[in-house]
């Protein structure tokens, strides 16, 4: 299967888009080559704004750019977005203002760079954020189709993206909708909600679980807020057996997003795989999800455990 | 109208503005005095003089812009938004009370408001922002800024003041209100910011150095300041005494946020009608 990474798909939109739409402007904070914000740069550069490495002032100046009229998308490393998170708070979602910021690099995923470059915190703190809208693709086709969708959306928003490729799953005739889950596999036993990079692990994990005689539906969550409540707890209610599954620390990200949900709906025993309150290391992607838990296997185990106990 | 009475009437409303921000304070119980005094001459000089604005249309594209990244100075900010009925004048004594508009730090949903301040060191990123949306648009207007020198400790503002010069902002007009005065005590104890002028020169700015007080220095920097277009933004550094023009307040760090009881209230007033509006600078 082709892979690409997600931060590809969105650099590639946000050039089309900058195409489509004269008040599309972007602005990035020396890592426009990483966040792929270049190829918009390259092709519109009075309207790509090089703020050099000061986060703060570019969500500010995006902010300013916002309460003009402007369309503007402010990417950067998401660990760097959170140098900036008052200011996104107090300038940006305070007032509803419509900037996208785009956190590439996300989570553990990010593999060799270490601890200082993994956002493992991202998802919970934008999602705290009243008025954000919080986004992860799983692939870089939703990453595409995502930047187009918040071009028509009016508000505050994080999208988080990847460094390294992941497996292409979506075609270019995938209907993406903010808000709305995406059930990828049908199940019965269980149900694995995950979000981002963990979708592929989940899918694979969901064939190991097969070969179990275990059924589990696999549900794309690509939108942590707002949550798509009604097929998480509908979910719940069939199985009684809920994983979920993110790149991200269990505290405050999908894990903690889907317990506060079901907890006052459908309160239920269920597992999150994630980043058990700690950071990781150096190594590469695939090593680090072994060791940490969040590899296909590990998500097997864990939801073959919580199957049989449940039966 | 002849420059000298033209002065002296923003003198006079400087005064009776000085008031109503006493006023404000007072029965809110709560609020910044000694940063809205600094400012109040400044502000006035700019609403009543230099901003291109329609108060009846607040968001009319073509106006100047006016951010108050010191937001904490809201009663100085509200008294010139009512005296120019952005709202109406009965609004003033509804600030900081539940339910009502005039928010503690200034709200975008009140007429006239231009940024929510609150939190130091974002205006003037904000008002970069805006610049270059208006230089994309090509809109014949200005915007203004006004941080404080407390503010200038906030490493933000020198982000956003190399944003600004490398981008060439000569739509961009910063006022820095140096009261000399923060929250605990005197700039220079607490953490001296140093020679502002020589470092908004070095970070690549027009200075204008001026007595912020003086109305007729005001209107000048107002005046060269919105026409230089050089290239590079423009900050005027108003020197001015925090609490400016009740004694007591003055260049004291006690009534950075705190409201005067009965009968500082009284005295306050007292001597904001004794001020020589001639004289006064």
């Amino acid at each position: 299967m082709e892979k690409t990474a997600t931060r590809d798909g969105y650099g590639k939109a946000l050039l089309e888009l900058g195409k489509q739409n004269p008040n599309v402007v972007a602005l990035d904070a020396d890592l426009s080559d990483s966040t792929r914000s270049e190829y918009f740069a390259k092709q519109f550069p009075e309207r790509f704004f090089s703020m050099g490495i000061a986060e703060q002032d570019m969500i500010g100046a995006a902010a300013g750019l916002a309460f003009s009229g402007k369309i503007p998308y402010a990417s950067t490393f998401a660990i760097f977005s959170e140098r900036a998170y008052e200011f996104t708070r107090n300038i940006v979602s305070r007032n509803k203002l419509n900037v996208k910021i785009a956190g590439s690099h996300a989570g553990i995923f990010t593999g060799e760079d270490g601890k200082s470059a993994q956002a493992i915190e991202d998802i919970a703190i934008y999602r705290v954020l009243p008025n954000m809208v919080v986004l992860q693709p799983c692939d870089s086709v939703e990453a595409e189709k995502m930047v187009f969708a918040l071009s028509n959306y009016n508000g505050p928003s994080y999208m988080r993206l990847h460094r390294n490729p992941v497996p292409v799953i979506h075609d270019a005739g995938y209907k993406f909708e903010i808000g709305k889950g995406e059930v990828l596999k049908q199940g019965k036993d269980c149900v694995i909600f995950a979000t981002g990079t963990l979708v592929h692990e989940a899918l694979k994990a969901a064939e190991i679980l097969e070969n179990e005689k275990i059924k589990a539906y696999v549900v794309n969550i690509h939108t942590i807020k707002p949550l798509d409540t009604n097929l998480i707890i509908d979910l719940a209610k069939k199985t009684n057996c809920v994983i979920t599954a993110e790149d991200h620390n269990v505290i405050g990200g999908l894990g903690g997003a889907v317990a506060e949900t079901l907890s006052e709906n459908y309160p239920c025993i269920m597992k999150r795989i994630g980043l058990q309150d700690r950071y990781a290391e150096s190594g590469k992607p695939d090593e680090l999800y072994r060791k940490y838990g969040l590899d296909a296997y590990s998500i097997a185990e864990e939801a073959m455990k919580f199957v049989r106990k449940k039966k | 109208m002849a420059k000298q009475d033209l002065t002296l009437n923003l003198k006079q409303k400087a005064k009776e503005l000085r008031k109503d921000i006493i006023d404000i304070v007072y029965k809110a119980q709560s609020g910044h005095p000694g940063g809205s005094l600094s400012a109040i001459d400044m502000l006035v000089g700019l609403y009543n003089y230099k901003l291109k604005i329609e108060p009846k249309n607040p968001m009319w594209q073509e106006r100047d812009r006016f951010i108050l990244s010191k937001g904490h100075c809201s009663p100085a900010i509200y008294a010139v938004l009512a005296d120019k009925e952005f709202f109406p004048k009965s609004e003033l004594e509804g600030y900081r009370k539940i339910s009502h508009m005039l928010q503690g730090h200034p709200e975008l949903s009140t007429p006239g408001i231009d940024f929510a301040g609150g939190a130091l060191g974002q205006g003037i990123c904000f008002a970069l922002g805006i610049a270059l949306a208006c230089r994309l648009d090509k809109r014949n207007c200005n915007v203004y800024a006004m941080i404080g020198d407390g503010e200038s400790q906030e490493g933000a503002v020198w982000e956003s003041s190399m944003a600004a010069a490398f981008y060439k902002l000569d739509n961009l007009i910063v006022i820095l209100d140096k009261n000399q005065v923060q929250q605990t005590g005197k700039i220079k104890d607490i953490m001296d910011i140093g020679n502002a002028t020589l470092k908004w020169k070095a970070f690549g700015w027009n200075v204008i150095d001026i007595n912020g007080h003086d109305m007729s220095q005001v209107i000048k920097a107002l005046d060269k300041a919105s026409k230089l277009k050089n290239k590079k933004p423009t900050i005027i550094i108003s020197n001015t005494i925090k609490g400016k023009g009740v004694s007591f307040m003055e260049l004291n760090s006690k009534f950075h946020g705190k409201a005067p009881n009965d009968e500082e209230y009284k005295k306050a007033i007292e001597e904001i009608e004794k001020i020589d509006v001639k004289k006064f600078k």
